[in-house]
């Protein structure tokens, strides 16, 4: 079956149905990752968002358990080719039987480079994918000009608190569309984990007296989320260790008066490399973002830079001044990409044993 | 961390003659390297011994030195220039080896030299068995069971106590030289034996045998602050058990999950950061295919040939960064030359897929084995990139120039199904041809997988494309029938997947114009994408550009200057090396300072020519007219150059002339005239120029009509050919039907020349020719007699024995010669001359391969010469006075180097059709060091045991006496076949007579496998050699590392260098100052 791809500027991809048939309108983003199609899929931070893959290859190994929650959370899946035959030691199924499991429409056939091109010199774009051939352009066009991902966040959070057991330091969570990854990098140092609702009261957590507070990665501008920061104000006042990724750095940035804006086209790999300010290393890291923090906004008394991106300089962390805060914009733990930055979160937990 | 200022000249060791495992990849790392050191005002000192290579011009390296690799040359170069730094990681395994020995004597520290870019501690650690087993075990990285033995004896216990089948890998070796798995005890002693004396330490590790296990490389870079990345990951399509230099490879990794990716690239991380490793390391896994258990197969501390490979997949400049590492740089302080956005700290992103296949040299050595294992075999290699697997493997073929376009081309449909099962467990270089072939019988993928070990998923892309085949040949009854044909759904999908018009043509019924006119009825056009580092996240600088159909394109419209279309020579192959690459980027440069835009296609990803910052446009595409034409289309050349690019690029004249492209230079006619025997006949006789007699034939039988007339022996050999493919000397009947009956094997376009061989001294020059002037840099001599290519043949510039008389002619004749056939641009011509006799035998009216030798050893720059004549300018205005140029004070000797020890049961005799694979240089005031150096550089080194075997034939046995006697005053026993043995005798030479094999021990191959002798001068008779000893002998003694010398005339100047020279005083030449 023909699908569309339309995108804003009125632009139109054909390709071939592949997943759901149902329409969608989303914003489009790409990821050049060249592996790891399933992390993409079901990271929370794609909610609202249509993934167009660079790498024109996609699903050579099929569905494997390499899922970063329980659902695929893209809204639309874009690519050049499926594989037909996938091949892995692990491979539990085809991706294009996820994707129509996952009732995500996807389209594949398409130019993705010339995409990504446009995405490049035009910015973020929304688009739809429909597989009606009878698309009307007239009706289409001001829907996608309207459409702004919104409080994906109530979305993609947890339902309900849970807890992990562990016997070493005990994080609270906020999970803003926390990845397992970032959940697994806590357990598996051996902490007791217990996860809270994005909009969980300040007080609340304060009470469970946790050593450390982590703030996860999330969907969405970080401006949607007013009501989180007043509580994430109430977090700072405690002197619990603070250690925020992604969404998380954004929203504590933003609690410290600084200003967020939109990448032109954002952040989404497994290859940008982040330059720690303090040694002068530079690591790669995984990344899933559309919006920044700007630095030049901050109260440089309060706050000191401790990453910066080396390819556009924009910042990648923060570190707060006379307190037990420290932030990145990237996933120091990410399942795609380097692992080497895994120093971080054992920073958060050497920060919360000295606490103690 | 900024540049070290204290670095100011650095030593660059260069890696050699181009041998099978260490090619051109070394001379694109070099030359982009030095380039870059010198960008950063460093000064720069080069050594290398092979004259072929862009790195050792005037214009890479400050100072320029082709003299032998040794470590005597080596400390004299370094008191002489007194280098601050001695940068080894560019040279290959050669310069490493090199840089080790230095530093191991202590002779770097006390001159206060300083190694950059790696530590002697890394080096040993990565190469050295024991020393990676144990730093492998630190950082707990598997590696396979495995034990560092030095006898025999210890081999058979270890594999004994893991096990059958093991792989052997001997210490301090190229391509895997020596290597090998063996099944069984026999297996065992046989591989390990040869190793043991391959292993410059005499260490061979017996290894747990993981064949079958996917085999993955990683490319990593570090800097000095401890920074990595991973600039690639690549996956070998045939799965360990092959030379990864042989193997299917493909980038990035297809069927490995993000899970075995991490796992990979972090093991990679960190190996590369315990080996304190600076620059470029590449790493070899080998992966189980069922669970995440994987070993560490290899290490290479240095750039490599998977380093030039990654560097041409991604756009990753990995020597240039490498060398800005060794000033002190960190990856985030290097700007990335293609986007000149990112820094050399970003990973690569790659939005496209890539595949390489080896160039193997079958078809050059026919009575070799062709079974591929851990010992590489091949002499190049092609690269293509599309966005699909099918379309990049597709173009992959058909750039291999060995009559293969699609899976159709070796025809295994004649074997029945057992039989074709049976042989899917070969594994060749016509392996996936045979997997076709099994999917089109409908043999399970799981069956060819459990055989072959291939994975499901690059078995299903066969299949795609066998498929494709099907539905293609599907439209071929309503072809016939006159009822239609291919409709543009099937066209538009042939196309995704690469299939060529030919093809596509051939399987339907239709015309080849045909296919093409549809296509561009239906728009069905290629279009180009860009290379860059970063899947489109930025806007690129680098024109670098791959084809895919049904995209959009991205070439940008220049306009405004003309423009030029080089067009590359392809694989590296036996007869067509690096040389026609240094002419293609010379010719490149030329005519970029002239004010041209300048397009190269190539499809080599070894080569300088297909460095991104070369050309103003570089395609990476096959050299076919039809993918040509597409790129024509688009850019609309106001000229193409084929003369520099070997026969690749002058095979495509017609096509290009049809596209109404101008050929640049020479006419197409006039290079036609060259080759038409009996066009050629009539310009000979027109400038009154004699030439052997000889006719031309189609059949045995008309050859043996000629051969006759003319009385034997005659040379018999296919017109348009390289480096004498198919030439052979026939002294009967018997040899003619023999040889017609192999060149005949491929349908032959062209008739079959058979021409009187004349055994007379072979002269060789290249001139430059403006229409009407000539401008000869040199001459150069031969030292064997005709019979022997001239490409393996030792050259000597300037001539030594011949008149100047003779050199008169010469210069008359090419003139007369270059007038007549109309030359614009390059002429090769090759005499023999017998007294003061001179017979044309070969004319090419383009560049050859002993232009970058003689235009380095006379500093007269021939190729941008030659451009500039192409372009309009006349000798005479270019400062130059035409005719013989006045000779130089030095003498310089070309020698072949030979990779027989690589190709099993290949023969080594010489003859007309060229083996060599590379070569080196001597350059000396005397023709004796000359000489001594040019042995030393091609790797003999002698006297080691003074002992030597002779066995020549009736022919040469009066000239062997002299030799024999000449090698006794120098010390020489020697050993002799009966019949020589007799000869020597009675003339007062010492021989000790020794048993033919067939006779009872101790005989000749005692002799050899005892270790001890140096040379065996073997010449064996003229035509079809029937005796199996001859050959026997010289495998032997090729395989454990003895001299073999086929011609007597090499012999002779092999004693005459010995007798001359001391090795303590060589001089050292710096060819920029010639």
């Amino acid at each position: 079956m023909k699908a569309f791809l339309i995108l804003e500027d009125g632009t139109v991809f054909t390709g071939t149905s592949v997943g759901s048939t149902k329409d969608v309108v989303s914003e489009i983003v790409f990821n050049t990752s060249m592996a790891g199609y399933m992390e993409v899929l079901t990271d929370p931070s794609y909610a609202g968002q249509a993934v167009a893959m660079t790498y024109p290859l996609i699903g050579n190994y099929g569905v494997t358990p390499d899922m970063e929650s329980k659902k695929a959370w893209a809204a639309g899946y874009i690519v050049k080719e499926l594989a037909r035959m996938p091949s892995n030691f692990r491979c539990e199924g085809d991706l294009e039987d996820f994707l129509k499991e996952q009732d995500i429409p996807g389209i594949a056939g398409v130019d993705t480079r010339a995409l990504m091109k446009k995405l490049r010199e035009r910015g973020a774009m929304s688009g739809m994918i429909t597989v009606n051939e009878d698309y009307d352009m007239g009706e289409i066009l001001p829907k996608l000009q309207e459409y702004k991902v919104k409080d994906k966040v109530s979305e993609a959070t947890c339902r309900e608190v849970y807890t992990i057991e562990g016997n070493g330091p005990e994080v609270a969570i906020l999970d803003f569309g926390m990845k397992n990854s970032v959940l697994r990098s806590i357990v598996q140092r051996g902490c007791k984990a217990t996860v809270y609702p994005a909009h969980t009261s300040a007080d609340e957590i304060i009470k469970s007296r946790p050593d450390g507070i982590l703030l996860s990665n999330g969907p969405g501008d970080p401006q949607d989320c007013m009501s989180i920061i007043e509580q994430i104000r109430k977090l700072v006042t405690t002197n619990i260790p603070i250690f925020a990724i992604g969404l998380g750095h954004q929203l504590m940035a933003l609690s410290h008066g600084a200003k967020t804006y939109k990448l032109k086209s954002g952040h989404r790999g497994g290859n940008y490399p982040v330059r720690d300010t303090d040694s002068g290393r530079v690591y790669i890291s995984s990344q899933n973002h559309g919006y920044a923090v700007d630095y030049g906004t901050m109260d440089k008394e309060a706050v000191r830079e401790a990453f910066v991106n080396v390819n556009d300089g924009t910042n990648e962390g923060l570190s707060y001044k006379g307190k037990n805060i420290f932030t990145v914009q990237f996933e120091p733990d990410g399942y795609v990409g380097d692992h080497s930055s895994g120093y971080l979160t054992d920073r958060f937990i050497d920060m919360m044993k000295g606490a103690e | 961390m900024p540049k070290n200022t204290e670095i100011r000249k650095v030593l660059v060791i260069g890696s050699g003659p181009i041998i099978i495992g260490q090619a051109a990849e070394f001379d694109y790392a070099g030359t982009q390297a030095c380039r870059a050191l010198k960008e950063e005002g460093v000064e720069v000192v080069l050594l290398n011994s092979n004259p072929a290579t862009i790195m050792t011009d005037k214009d890479i390296a400050d100072r320029v030195y082709i003299e032998p690799l040794t470590v005597e040359v080596v400390e004299q170069l370094i008191l002489k220039e007194k280098p601050d730094s001695v940068l080894p990681t560019l040279g290959g395994q050669a310069g490493l080896n090199l840089a080790m020995e230095l530093e191991e004597s202590g002779f770097l520290n006390k001159h206060h030299v300083r190694l950059i870019g790696t530590t002697s501690e890394t080096i040993k650690k990565a190469e050295d068995r024991l020393e990676f087993k144990a730093a492998m075990e630190r950082i707990n990285e598997p590696c396979a069971a495995s034990l560092v033995v030095e006898s025999v004896e210890d081999g058979v216990e270890f594999a004994e106590s893991i096990g059958y089948p093991v792989v052997l890998r001997p210490a301090y070796t190229l391509g895997g030289s020596g290597g090998g798995i063996a099944d069984n005890r026999a297996q065992l002693v046989e591989i390990l034996e040869n190793g043991l004396r391959l292993s410059r330490v005499g260490q061979v590790l017996v290894e747990r045998c993981i064949a079958g296990w996917k085999e993955i490389e990683y490319e990593v870079m570090r800097d000095t602050k401890g920074n990595c990345i991973t600039v690639c990951n690549m996956e070998n399509v045939d799965p360990v058990g092959v030379h990864t230099g042989d193997s299917i490879v493909v980038a990035p990794t297809q069927t490995l999950g993000s899970a075995e990716c991490q796992m990979l690239r972090n093991s990679a991380l960190s190996i590369i950061s315990e080996l304190n490793i600076t620059g470029s390391c590449n790493v070899q896994f080998a992966l189980h295919p069922e669970t995440f258990e994987y070993c560490v197969i290899e290490v290479n501390p240095r750039v490599s040939r998977s380093s030039a490979l990654a560097s041409k997949a991604t756009g990753y400049p990995i020597a240039k960064v490498a060398a800005k590492i060794a000033l002190g740089y960190s990856l985030d302080e290097i700007q990335n030359a293609v986007t000149k956005k990112t820094y050399a700290s970003f990973e690569p992103a790659i939005d496209y897929c890539v595949v390489k296949l080896p160039r193997l040299p079958f078809d050059k050595f026919i009575s070799a084995k062709r079974t591929l294992t851990t010992q590489m075999k091949a002499t190049g290699e092609v690269m293509s990139i599309c966005d699909n697997f099918e379309g990049a493997l597709m173009k992959a073929i058909r750039s291999l120039e060995q009559h293969v376009d699609c899976l159709l081309s070796y025809d295994f449909s004649h074997l029945p199904k057992e039989e074709l099962l049976e042989q899917l467990n070969i594994v060749d270089d016509r392996r996936i041809w045979r997997i076709a072939e099994a999917v089109r019988r409908g043999i399970s993928y799981k069956t060819v997988y459990d055989i072959t070990k291939i994975d499901i998923w690059f078995i299903d892309k066969i299949a795609r494309l066998v498929e494709m085949e099907q539905a293609l040949r599907g439209c071929a009854p309503r072809v016939a029938s006159g009822r239609g044909g291919i409709d543009e759904e099937l066209l538009k999908e042939a196309k995704r997947m690469e299939f060529p018009d030919n093809v596509i043509a051939r399987l339907t019924g239709l015309e080849e114009r045909d296919v093409h006119d549809l296509r561009h009825k239906w728009g069905i056009r290629a279009a180009y994408k860009v290379v860059d580092t970063c899947a489109a996240e930025f806007a690129a600088e680098t024109p670098y550009y791959y084809s895919v159909y049904g995209g959009e394109n991205e070439v940008e419209k220049t306009q405004g200057r003309k423009k030029v279309l080089v067009l590359g020579s392809g694989p590296i192959r036996i007869g067509q090396g690096i040389e026609f690459d240094f002419c293609s980027v010379h010719c490149t440069w030329a005519f970029a300072k002239e004010g041209y835009e300048t397009i190269i296609i190539n499809n080599n990803p070894e080569t300088v020519s297909t460095d991104f910052d070369i050309a103003d446009k570089l395609y990476f595409e096959p050299l076919t007219p039809e993918d040509v034409e597409s790129i024509v289309d688009l850019e609309k050349p106001d000229g193409a150059v084929v003369q520099f690019g070997g026969q690749t690029a002058i095979k495509l004249t017609e096509a290009l002339m049809k596209m109404g492209v101008p050929i640049l230079g020479t006419k197409a006619e006039d290079v036609d005239a060259a080759e038409d025997r009996e066009l050629f006949d009539a310009i000979l006789a027109e400038c009154k120029i004699p030439r052997p007699t000889g006719g031309t034939v189609f059949t045995a039988e008309e050859a043996k009509i000629v051969a006759n007339r003319l009385g034997y022996p005659v040379l018999v050999r296919p017109s348009y050919v390289l480096g004498g493919q198919g030439m052979q000397i026939a002294i009967n009947d018997h040899d003619i039907d023999e040889f017609i009956g192999i060149i005949n094997r491929i349908t032959q376009d062209h008739p079959i020349l058979v021409d009187k061989y004349l055994q007379g001294k072979e002269i060789e020059v290249d001139a430059v020719c403006d229409g009407e002037d000539i401008l000869i840099p040199g001459i150069m001599e031969h030292i064997e007699r005709a019979g022997i290519h001239s490409g393996d043949s030792i050259s000597v510039y300037p001539a030594q024995s011949i008149s100047e008389k003779t050199k008169e002619t010469i210069e008359e004749y090419t003139k007369r010669l270059a007038k007549s056939l109309h030359v614009v641009g390059l002429i090769n011509i090759q005499f023999i001359v017998c007294g003061e006799d001179v017979y044309v035998i070969e004319v090419n009216p383009r560049s050859s391969r002993t232009v970058p030798y003689i235009s380095k050893v006379t500093g007269i720059p021939i190729v941008p010469l030659a451009t500039k004549v192409i372009i309009g300018n006349k000798i005479k205005e270019l400062g130059y006075t035409p005719g013989l140029q006045p000779e130089a004070d030095y003498f310089a000797v070309k020698m072949p180097v030979f990779s027989f020890e690589k190709i099993r049961d290949a023969d080594i005799r010489l003859g007309p059709e060229m083996k060599s694979t590379g070569e080196c240089l001597g350059i000396a005031r005397t023709f004796e060091e000359a000489l001594y150096k040019a042995f030393l550089g091609a790797g003999i080194k002698l006297p080691k045991h003074k002992q030597m075997i002779m066995t020549v034939r009736d022919e040469d046995k009066k000239e062997a006496v002299e030799i024999g006697k000449r090698f006794e005053r120098i010390g020489y026993r020697i050993f002799a076949t009966s019949g020589t043995a007799d000869v020597l005798r009675d003339a007062g030479v010492k021989a000790i007579t020794v048993n033919k094999i067939e006779q009872e021990t101790p005989n000749l191959m005692d002799l050899i496998l005892g270790h001890k002798i140096d040379v065996i001068i073997d010449t064996p008779p003229q035509g079809a050699e029937h005796s199996q000893d001859g050959f026997f002998i010289r495998r032997n003694a090729i395989e454990t590392g003895v001299n073999v010398l086929t011609a007597i005339d090499t012999a002779e100047a092999l004693v005459t260098s010995l007798e001359n020279t001391d090795i303590q005083k060589l001089t050292l030449v710096d060819i920029g100052k010639i």
